[in-house]
């Protein structure tokens, strides 16, 4: 293992390595909603590599997110899988992370996993306007917000009242 | 007062982390004891955000100060005396009304507070500025919303959160204090004058207050001394619990 990442290293140009990293990074999924992997939810910002050299961006969703923490170690150690010796991650605050990074392929995981995706430009209309949000289950309109804060600081806690289910909602940042 | 306090920015951002740790710490003993669960999720929420806003700006702080102290060294290892943090965030959870009013009052402030440090001169506040200004919009329209059901409420409820007012009133000047350190950072362009933005906080609360029923109180007299680590008794019991494992077991790790 160890020869052939030498050989590897040795072997590939730092662009080469870059797309390895990349996908070994790509592919780390969000602990607490797993069907989202950290490029769908926009956590995943830069990989640079330099002389051989690996390290990869994240940004935070929540300043508090527990999700962090745990990302960062499976970035690490999916890095050190593919291959790359002492990864180095790398957190940045800004630009401040926002739900409109979440590509619409997420938002479509989403909404099939359950969670309504956020719905419109974030911003201030959106942090404060009436949000109809679509009941991921049934697809009604007719839904209300229970609380503003649900099983994570990401989403909020709605129910549906033409199904009757209660559901998680992707709140705009 | 110690050597460190003289680097404005050290200071400057050791307050900031240090109003929203204990604030934070504060909503997290509401957990398993909140009225209902979805506010229990809620505080624990709140309270997330604002242990995260901390961190950030501790680890600023640290860095700031060059001195090797990290996060976790600021946050558990000073003494009450040399915590900078303002009363108001510092007192008792009370009813759930204090805790909403509180609630209230700070993050009426903190958000637009926030907002307008995002445009500080400083990338490294500016970038947590930023950050923290959209969550604490979430929280505004969380105990925005809250006063309003308890102040419309029952006439208990009402009584409740006009006491949780009236106590917490006096603590609501420090807000807007700025002294020779903060000044200094004024003149620089990294931080804004906290006094300019009573304004835009009172148009977040007045509305608020009228839809609730809540009457402002009148008296002017103010609380202080928070920001010259003179705290109320409070603050020595929060550093009890918080500081515990790393007091009795120095260095202990996960």
């Amino acid at each position: 293992m160890v020869i052939a990442v030498q050989a590897m290293t040795e072997t590939s140009s730092d662009s080469e390595l870059r797309s390895r990293a990349w996908a070994a990074a790509a592919a780390v999924v969000d602990p607490e909603i797993p069907v989202l992997t950290v490029v769908d939810l926009g956590v995943l910002r830069d990989v640079r590599v330099e002389n051989g050299a690996v390290e990869v961006v994240i940004t935070p969703t929540y300043s508090g997110c527990p999700a962090m923490d745990m990302i960062a170690l499976e970035v690490e150690l999916a890095l050190e899988r593919a291959g790359f010796r002492a990864p180095k991650v790398t957190r940045v605050l800004s630009p401040a992370w926002t739900t409109d990074w979440i590509s619409q392929e997420g938002k479509e995981k989403l909404a099939r996993f359950g969670i309504a995706p956020p719905k419109a430009k974030a911003g201030r209309r959106a942090l404060f306007g009436e949000e109809r949000v679509k009941c991921p289950r049934c697809g009604s309109d007719e839904t209300s917000r229970i609380s503003e804060f649900g099983s994570t600081p990401c989403k909020a806690l709605y129910r549906c009242t033409a199904c009757a289910e209660p559901f998680d909602y992707f709140k705009c940042i | 007062m110690t050597r460190a306090d003289q680097t404005p920015l050290f200071a400057y951002s050791l307050r900031l982390a240090d109003d929203a740790l204990v604030l934070g710490h504060r909503l997290s003993e509401w957990c398993g004891h909140a009225p209902v669960l979805e506010e229990d999720l809620a505080l624990g929420n709140i309270a997330l955000d604002l242990i995260g806003q901390a961190r950030s700006l501790y680890a600023y702080a640290g860095e700031v100060e060059g001195r090797g102290r990290d996060e976790d060294a600021l946050a558990y290892r000073r003494d009450a005396g040399e915590y900078r943090n303002i009363l108001l965030v510092e007192q008792p959870n009370g009813d759930f009304a204090v805790t909403i009013l509180r609630q209230l009052l700070y993050a009426g402030f903190a958000h637009p507070f926030f907002e307008a440090l995002t445009t500080s001169k400083d990338a490294t506040l500016a970038a947590i500025a930023a950050k923290s200004a959209k969550e604490l919009a979430y929280h505004v329209r969380h105990a925005g919303e809250w006063t309003i059901r308890l102040g419309d409420g029952t006439q208990e409820s009402h009584r409740r959160a006009q006491d949780a007012l009236e106590e917490l009133w006096p603590y609501t000047g420090e807000m807007f204090e700025s002294d020779d350190v903060e000044r200094a950072l004024i003149d620089t362009g990294v931080t804004v004058d906290r006094a300019g933005i009573r304004p835009q906080w009172r148009r977040t609360l007045d509305p608020i207050f009228a839809e609730a029923d809540l009457q402002l109180p009148s008296g002017e007299w103010m609380h202080s001394g928070g920001r010259a680590g003179r705290h109320s008794e409070h603050l020595g019991h929060i550093l009890a619990e918080l500081q515990f494992l790393q007091r009795a077991y120095p260095d202990a790790r996960w």
